[in-house]
């Protein structure tokens, strides 16, 4: 392992304030940033809320999940079948169901002409969803790379379930062609920057919240249960609530970050939640740092504008750069960039 | 019973076939080292495209015959660099090797897109395995019995190198207790390049054999791979009969399936079964009894 302590302490004065001084740029941003500039930001940051989920599970409670993408776009299509159907004229169904020659709103649709229904869905659907699965897999005892190649495998049937039911999904393309949310133009000034704030809001939230749980004694036994879960047993806990209840979190944060992201790039579609985003979203951890959650947050950040910069001049350099990033921040780089500034690393 | 039923039934026992060959190696090292090689899957596809370049130089009927040999080298040498440059590095960290080696797969499968291209080649079948026969009403395409064939061979060749030579009785004492083997001066790291080489060679050969049924693509190992790693779950720590017996119970379920759903149900289906599976058997389909707590 390469030695870094010489960057590292030139580095640990500044690391109390990092979180503060992310959220002084995130708070200037608005008025120094194009309008294009601003929306990439909060696509972003609607990712930084998922990666704080998956601080959550993996760096304190030792579940890789290959899923997250699942519980992404259970919010993200919740929030875009509300806008589908707002921009509806009375009586029409979307033009894709016309095109695929369904002549009605399947039933599932009907709840989420309320907005109402469609903010708790967008929290309780991904929530309910990740606390099952992950209850079904961790009350058995099935863990570690079993539960991780389980969740791959439920990402795969999620996206090949949406694909293959185009008449009711949109498909392959996904839903696109939002006008409005809430009955605001979305294209309507200020509209763009308000989202901004609610997105920025949230984030906020979520990061105190976790930090307030990770010190909390669900914390303590989250990472007693991931270093050693039979000892935490044999204490007299029983690990599996304590296990399903960070998995639930971590997918609430996930499909609530989806809805905003949805919001923010106007589409939502397999390709954004299958098996390959899925495992992309745990590199943005790993490269931050999967001990921490600022370093998560600037990790989503980071991957997703090298990404942008990258894959629109060379798009094949981009997957290249990105099996190197996993190579290398997993071999020479376990703690991310937040280890940098922990002082030591590993 | 109807055609229908056979037809699924015999699809099944290919799909099991594959499936299988593609599990071998995953269930092996990962009973050996506890870890899962995602780049395996890469592994199947370097077999494809060995099988399309030896018949490029070997055309005609014996050519997909020396395939088989050439993607057995090819992808065990690969395996071999893998294993022996990154997996052995993080041998302590089960779920850091899952990404790293998904690191190594996303670069393979780059690598192939820009040398053979996105689109993918097309294997040739020979001759001799592009008739079919017909069996109680259901055409049996002599491809798919040539693979089902193949797959029983490997497994005996597999059994006897496991249960009769030396080497076998190594990978049998890591795969027990890998202290003590250590402890009796087996050269463990050596079992496990050794394991891991025999391992990633059957991905390969599964490769040519995805070559006859359809074009080989640079993601041709990722629609097998999936399955394969639900076999890996589903089977018990490195036992190879629970490895043969939950690709056989999963091959037919994904394909019986389909009799009454479409293929993507059916995946889910197949994803949901394995969950109900591990509420009954957690342990897999065989469990090697053992005291550890930990195992």
């Amino acid at each position: 392992m390469p030695d870094f302590s010489a960057l590292t302490a030139r580095f640990a004065p500044v690391k109390p304030l990092l979180p503060w001084l992310l959220l002084a740029l995130a708070l200037v941003a608005p008025f120094a940033l194009s309008s294009y500039d601003l929306n990439l930001l909060a696509r972003f940051m609607a990712m930084g809320i998922l990666a704080l989920g998956l601080v959550l599970i993996w760096g304190h409670g030792g579940i890789l999940s290959l899923g997250q993408g699942v519980f992404f776009g259970l919010g993200g299509y919740a929030i875009a079948i509300h806008m589908k159907l707002a921009d509806l004229p009375d009586g029409e169904i979307p033009d894709f169901m016309v095109w695929s020659g369904r002549e009605s709103l399947p039933i599932w649709w009907e709840p989420f002409t309320s907005p109402l229904f469609t903010l708790a869905a967008i929290v309780i659907i991904p929530t309910l969803a990740g606390a099952l699965f992950s209850w079904a897999v961790f009350h058995r005892r099935v863990g570690g790379t079993y539960f991780a190649l389980i969740t791959q495998a439920l990402s795969l049937a999620f996206a090949t379930l949406i694909i293959s039911r185009q008449d009711v999904t949109g498909g392959f393309n996904g839903l696109t062609d939002f006008y409005s949310i809430f009955g605001v133009g979305l294209a309507s000034p200020g509209t763009g920057s308000a989202l901004y704030w609610v997105t920025l809001a949230v984030l906020c939230v979520a990061f105190i919240a976790l930090r307030w749980l990770l010190a909390s004694r669900f914390g303590i036994l989250l990472r007693a249960s991931r270093d050693g879960e039979n000892r935490v047993r044999f204490l007299g806990y029983n690990p599996t609530p304590f296990k399903v209840a960070a998995f639930a979190i971590a997918a609430m944060l996930a499909g609530v970050g989806g809805a905003l992201f949805t919001l923010h790039a106007g589409v939502v579609s397999p390709a954004l939640i299958g098996v390959v985003p899925s495992i992309e979203m745990v590199v943005w951890v790993a490269i931050g740092g999967r001990y921490s959650l600022a370093g998560a947050i600037v990790g989503a950040l980071l991957v997703n504008l090298a990404r942008d910069a990258v894959s629109s001049a060379f798009p094949e350099l981009w997957l290249y750069l990105m099996g190197a990033l996993f190579i290398f921040v997993v071999t020479l780089l376990p703690r991310g960039l937040a280890g940098l500034a922990k002082g030591k690393a590993a | 019973m109807d055609a229908l039923f056979l037809n699924q039934l015999f699809n099944g026992a290919s799909l099991a076939s594959l499936y299988l060959l593609a599990a071998l190696g995953l269930a092996l090292s990962f009973g050996l080292m506890r870890v899962i090689n995602m780049a395996h899957g890469e592994m199947l596809m370097l077999g494809g495209y060995l099988a399309w370049m030896t018949l490029l130089v070997v055309p005609g009927a014996m050519g997909i015959i020396l395939a088989i040999p050439v993607a057995f080298i090819g992808a065990a040498a690969m395996g071999g660099l893998i294993q022996s440059t990154l997996i052995r590095r993080l041998s302590a960290r089960p779920l850091d090797t899952l990404l790293a080696t998904w690191g190594v797969s996303l670069i393979l499968q780059q690598g192939a897109r820009d040398l053979f291209g996105a689109v993918g080649v097309e294997v040739r079948a020979p001759e001799w395995l592009t008739g079919s026969f017909v069996a109680f009403g259901v055409t049996l395409p002599s491809a798919r019995l040539f693979i089902i064939a193949i797959a029983a061979l490997v497994l005996g060749a597999l059994a006897l190198v496991l249960l009769k030579t030396r080497i076998g009785l190594l990978v049998r004492a890591v795969n027990q207790d890998r202290m003590m083997a250590s402890a009796t001066g087996i050269d463990v790291r050596r079992v496990d390049l050794t394991v891991f080489c025999l391992g990633s060679g059957v991905a390969g050969l599964a490769g040519v054999m995805l070559a006859l049924l359809g074009p080989v693509t640079p993601n041709v190992g990722q629609s097998y791979i999936i399955p394969a790693f639900l076999v890996v779950v589903m089977g018990g720590l490195g036992s190879i009969v629970g490895t043969t017996a939950s690709a056989i119970i999963l091959g037919l379920f994904a394909a019986l399936a389909q009799i009454f759903v479409d293929v993507s149900v059916a995946q889910m289906l197949l994803l949901v079964f394995v969950i109900l599976f591990i509420q009954v058997r957690p342990q897999g389909v065989v469990a090697v009894k053992t005291r550890q707590l930990d195992a």
